[in-house]
């Protein structure tokens, strides 16, 4: 089965279910939602097979590709290809979306809003999402990474809460911002390279030589970019307004794997492409990263909106993300992977739960709730594990991923690493203290009727859960996927794990 | 003195025959206008514009590959030439196709007759009697006819022809609306009046550059420039006149006050039919005299080019941004795209080893990508209207997704072609003349490019967010349902949009092919 076109058949499946879906009779909103639930599925299936067949020890660059000329006047094909790191984050799109889909039964008033048009555009996107990671052709990915805003604006605009126009206009400019001053590095990127129809296939482009001005300033093109779509402090600021006035499911896919596009393109395009310009950077990279860490658990300490608050600690998480991959250091690196993919898990649950609170009281003020633990105690308590996995309890998926973040920075940055580990108690802080308020306590006169978890709800939260238990004991076959990835793109940017200073304490989770 | 001796000129008619074509319709248009009943006029020109379009551009398809010249030398028979040439065509049949909408607006969008005076009783009784314009269509078809050879001319004698017979028809045309008929013709005089203007500004620099060469024949000029080096003064200022004349036509800043003006005064889709043939055509031309005519002279004329195009990209998409009616919206939109493709225009020296002149074919390309998302935009905002014609203030356009959904969609697949977001073919433009830019060395225009591309995306997707994401006033405007005639322009608006946003390939290798003037 090795010709078989995985990925293109991955990224086809949820399109034509969202042309499915759209098809659907107006009046019959279940169907709509039950056709959107299986083509996510099938999507799951197909992504679980494929993985099934994934070779963790391969020599190749990327395994399941596939090309095909598209433009060859400006050297661009179709090429499709994933490393570990590309299918992890398209098997935690393809966990996501059903999980997501599932969540949003209810969340859209059909008297007001197209139903089928929301689980329609939740399936494009994640089209668009299969399709970014698994792109080896730089056009290709920069197309897929612009196109992506489109669904993902209109969730906002047209589902989103009071503030939702704002919003999505917000998100969309300092999007397309970043975007188009990629557009302006892609361009650079063409002109500096070798040329001819393949021109931006991800192999020719590695090692392309240019003047160190050059590739500086392609670097921030790129890097820019990434930054805001991360989102990296200071270009931050949309983040928690978009998070918070999105549905619930739709801010699980926007800050769970769309910003991991990120972070995912400083891994896989920013280091390799550009060497030496990502080891001249490293320094202010990571002095950002450090202040990301802090100011968004400062930030999130201090909201009074649940999803905000969870929209900051995200910030604070991505600074983890980007600490660990300019580190340069294979611990650091498989760190910041196995994190976009717990931080995804824990935050998709967060989201979810405190969606599901906010639809049953009708308000997402943290002051608003107080005692639910006692009326809802299935909810509380796997708002609970979500909380704590966010917060890197160890035996929570997180605390793995939190820690070779800072081990691999450690062996190299010492202060960046001990400053950075203030943000973990700092993430205690705003966890627990939301907790506390929202769940503990007498129930007041809105929360004491709340009804627990539903039977839909549960098969919402229950795969979440799991999946942040198992990935918390028992991060190994992850882990096994990821470091081949790792040691390449290692390998690419020229740059070893420095000697340890004690030799027996090396190695980390290798 | 030497007796004068009369060559008999000899026409090339196989190589002319697009032209002759569109011209030959045009007069018989005016026969018909003459001579037939009023009941048949409207479907009769109608069927014949169309047709006599049709004839053209396949009789430009079996010239392709031609590289010479006609007429004695005065019109070049070359890529650039019926590349342009087929695009106006092809851009031709859906404005004529919006032109000829009878069902939006009872009566078609054109006043009954131009010579009325607005408001009158002479207008009352023709409205009451349901007369229709019609003598619109051999107008439009005496101005694709000189858009045709606007971008052919081969010397600047023929290009002056070219540019006043383009220019007359449309001058009328612009005065023509049915609604907002003082609106309309303030419009046409204010681009009469600056049309005229810029005109003088050509036929000046035509003089100074004939003192300079002793010819108007572009090759010659071109010659001059390499040989001669005494009357520089001449060169410069005779060049410097001749592409004032020229970039008031594509409307780049600092002669673009006409635009917004006459684009929300015109009907429509005259509007439409002149934001994307005109500037073709007119890129054409102005392609076609600084590389054939003064290419010896880049590094001269290039730094002006620079700063047109910067000054054009910021200015449009800045003043854009506090537009509050749709049509001078769009306005300065086109003033951003000129800029966008003035970056095209100033990649010279970009030669691949194939020949390609990337310089040429990215803007030929980004031309036929720009003219049909206009064409169809245009005819989209014929379509909201209200009971005083079409609701152009923005603030009407609010919540237009709940009135007409498809509507909404495809005016805002429209404004994301505009914007340059992928899969849409203002993308591949972009990407296309950024590219060749980039190639030339001209890394500034690029940097400004995206930035002004980033400015220009705030108000397009403000227009999104006011279709979709605001409320709709009660009293708001009604979207109505068109004859076949604007769905087919709209439609063909969209296909390609979509097509070279997708699949551009093959649009792009003619470009390619087509990029190399003859000399």
């Amino acid at each position: 089965m090795t010709d078989f076109p995985w990925l293109t058949t991955l990224a086809m499946v949820p399109l034509v279910g969202a042309l499915v879906v759209m098809a659907v009779p107006t009046t019959r909103t279940v169907h709509a939602k039950q056709v959107a639930l299986g083509f996510s599925l099938v999507t799951l299936a197909l992504t679980i097979a494929m993985s099934l067949q994934f070779d963790a020890g391969s020599d190749a660059l990327f395994q399941f590709t596939e090309q095909h000329e598209w433009i060859p006047q400006f050297g661009v094909s179709y090429a499709l290809g994933v490393d570990g790191i590309a299918l992890v984050l398209i098997g935690l799109a393809a966990v996501l979306t059903p999980v997501c889909i599932l969540a949003s039964w209810h969340d859209v008033d059909p008297e007001r809003r197209s139903v089928k048009g929301y689980f329609a555009l939740l399936l494009l996107l994640e089209t668009f999402m299969i399709g970014v990671f698994a792109a080896t052709d730089v056009f290709l990915f920069y197309v897929l990474f612009e196109a992506m805003l489109i669904p993902m604006y209109f969730i906002i605009g047209s589902y989103g809460g009071a503030q939702r126009s704002y919003a999505a206009v917000k998100f969309l400019l300092y999007s397309l911002l970043g975007g188009l001053l990629m557009l302006g590095a892609v361009i650079g990127l063409y002109v500096a390279s070798d040329g001819g129809p393949q021109a931006f296939l991800f192999e020719n482009l590695l090692g392309t030589e240019m003047g160190t001005g050059t590739e500086r300033l392609l670097f921030a093109g790129f890097f820019v970019a990434f930054a805001i779509k991360a989102p990296l402090w200071p270009v931050h600021t949309w983040l928690p307004d978009a998070a918070a006035e999105s549905p619930p499911g739709g801010a699980v896919l926007l800050v769970g794997v769309l910003d991991k596009v990120g972070t995912f393109g400083m891994i896989r395009l920013c280091l390799p492409l550009f060497p030496d310009a990502s080891q001249w950077a490293t320094p202010v990279v990571l002095t950002l990263a450090v202040i990301g860490i802090l100011y968004g658990a400062l930030l999130a300490i201090g909201q009074t909106d649940m999803k905000r608050l969870i929209a900051y600690t995200s910030i604070s998480h991505f600074g983890f993300i980007v600490l660990g991959i300019f580190a340069m250091t294979s611990q650091g690196q498989s760190g910041a992977t196995l994190y976009m993919v717990n931080h995804g898990f824990s935050t998709a649950a967060l989201f979810l739960i405190a969606g599901f609170l906010i639809s049953r009281r009708g308000s997402g003020l943290i002051a608003d709730f107080g005692g639910v633990q006692r009326v809802a105690p299935m909810l509380a308590g796997t708002f609970l594990v979500a909380g704590l996995s966010s917060l890197a309890l160890p035996g929570l998926s997180s605390f793995v991923s939190e820690f070779l973040v800072l081990v691999g920075t450690y062996s190299r940055y010492e202060v960046a690493a001990v400053v950075a580990t203030g943000g973990i108690i700092l993430a205690s802080l705003y966890i627990l203290l939301m907790y506390q308020r929202t769940m503990t306590g007498e129930p007041t006169e809105h929360t004491s009727r709340m009804r627990d978890l539903t039977t839909r709800e549960a098969w919402v939260v229950v795969p979440l859960v799991a999946v942040i238990i198992a990935l918390g004991f028992f991060p190994q076959p992850l882990l096994e996927v990821i470091n081949p990835a790792v040691d390449a793109t290692m390998e690419q940017v020229g740059v070893s794990d420095p000697a340890p200073k004690v030799p027996a304490a090396g190695g980390g989770a290798r | 003195m030497n007796e004068l001796t009369f060559e008999t000129p000899s026409i090339e008619y196989r190589l002319l025959m697009p032209m002759l074509i569109v011209f030959g319709v045009a007069v018989l248009g005016v026969l018909i206008e003459a001579f037939m009943g009023r009941p048949w006029r409207h479907e009769t020109q109608l069927g014949l514009a169309v047709a006599g379009l049709v004839a053209a551009f396949v009789s430009v398809v079996t010239l392709a590959g031609e590289n010479t010249v006609a007429a004695m030398g005065s019109v070049a028979v070359d890529g650039p030439a019926l590349f342009l040439q087929g695009t106006i065509l092809l851009l031709a049949i859906p404005g004529v196709l919006a032109a000829g909408e009878r069902k939006v607006d009872d009566g078609g969008v054109f006043a009954p007759a131009g010579s009325s005076m607005p408001g009158s009783q002479h207008e009352r009784l023709l409205t009451a009697n349901k007369v229709t314009q019609t003598e619109v269509f051999p107008l439009l078809m005496f101005a694709v006819g000189g858009m045709l050879l606007f971008p052919a001319s081969n010397d600047l004698l023929t290009m002056f022809v070219a540019l006043e017979v383009l220019s007359l028809p449309l001058y009328l045309l612009c005065g023509l609306a049915r609604r907002r008929r003082l609106l309309s013709q303030e419009a046409s005089l204010k681009y009469f009046l600056l049309g005229a203007f810029s005109s003088a500004f050509f036929l000046y620099g035509m003089a100074l550059l004939y003192g300079y060469a002793g010819t108007v024949r572009l090759s010659g000029i071109a010659q001059a420039v390499s040989t001669n080096a005494a009357n520089e003064t001449l060169l410069l200022i005779g060049t410097g006149l001749l592409a004032v004349g020229l970039l008031f036509k594509v409307g780049a800043v600092p002669f673009h006050a006409w635009t917004p003006d006459v684009y929300q005064g015109a009907p429509t889709p005259i509007t439409g039919f002149m934001a994307a043939c005109t500037k073709v055509a007119a890129f054409g031309a102005l392609l076609r005299v600084l590389y054939v005519g003064v290419g010896g002279l880049a590094w001269e004329w290039e730094p002006v080019v620079w700063a047109v195009a910067i000054v054009t990209m910021v200015v449009g998409s800045v003043v854009a941004v506090t537009q509050t009616d749709v049509k001078r919206l769009l306005a300065y939109s086109s003033i951003a795209h000129a800029g966008f493709v003035l970056t095209g225009v100033a990649a010279t020296d970009t030669i691949r080893e194939d020949g390609e002149v990337l310089g040429v074919s990215s803007v030929l390309f980004y031309l036929v990508a720009y003219g049909f998302s206009t064409i169809g935009a245009f005819a989209v905002v014929t379509l909201v209207r209200d009971s005083a014609g079409e609701a152009t203030h923005l603030s009407q356009w609010a919540g237009l997704a709940k009135r007409s959904r498809v509507t909404a969609l495809v005016f805002a697949f429209f404004l994301a072609a505009f914007a340059g977001i992928p899969l849409t073919s203002g993308f591949t433009g972009k990407f296309a003349v950024f590219s060749a830019a980039w190639e030339g060395g001209a890394y500034p225009l690029v940097i400004v490019g995206v930035v002004s591309s980033a400015v220009a995306a705030f108000f397009y997707f403000r227009v999104v967010v006011l279709m979709f994401f605001s409320a709709s006033a009660s009293d708001g405007p009604t979207v109505v349902v068109p004859s076949p005639l604007t769905t087919v322009a709209i439609a063909l608006g969209v296909a390609v949009t979509l097509m070279l946003g997708v699949y551009p390939t093959q649009v792009l290798e003619l470009a390619g092919l087509a990029s190399q003037f003859v000399r």
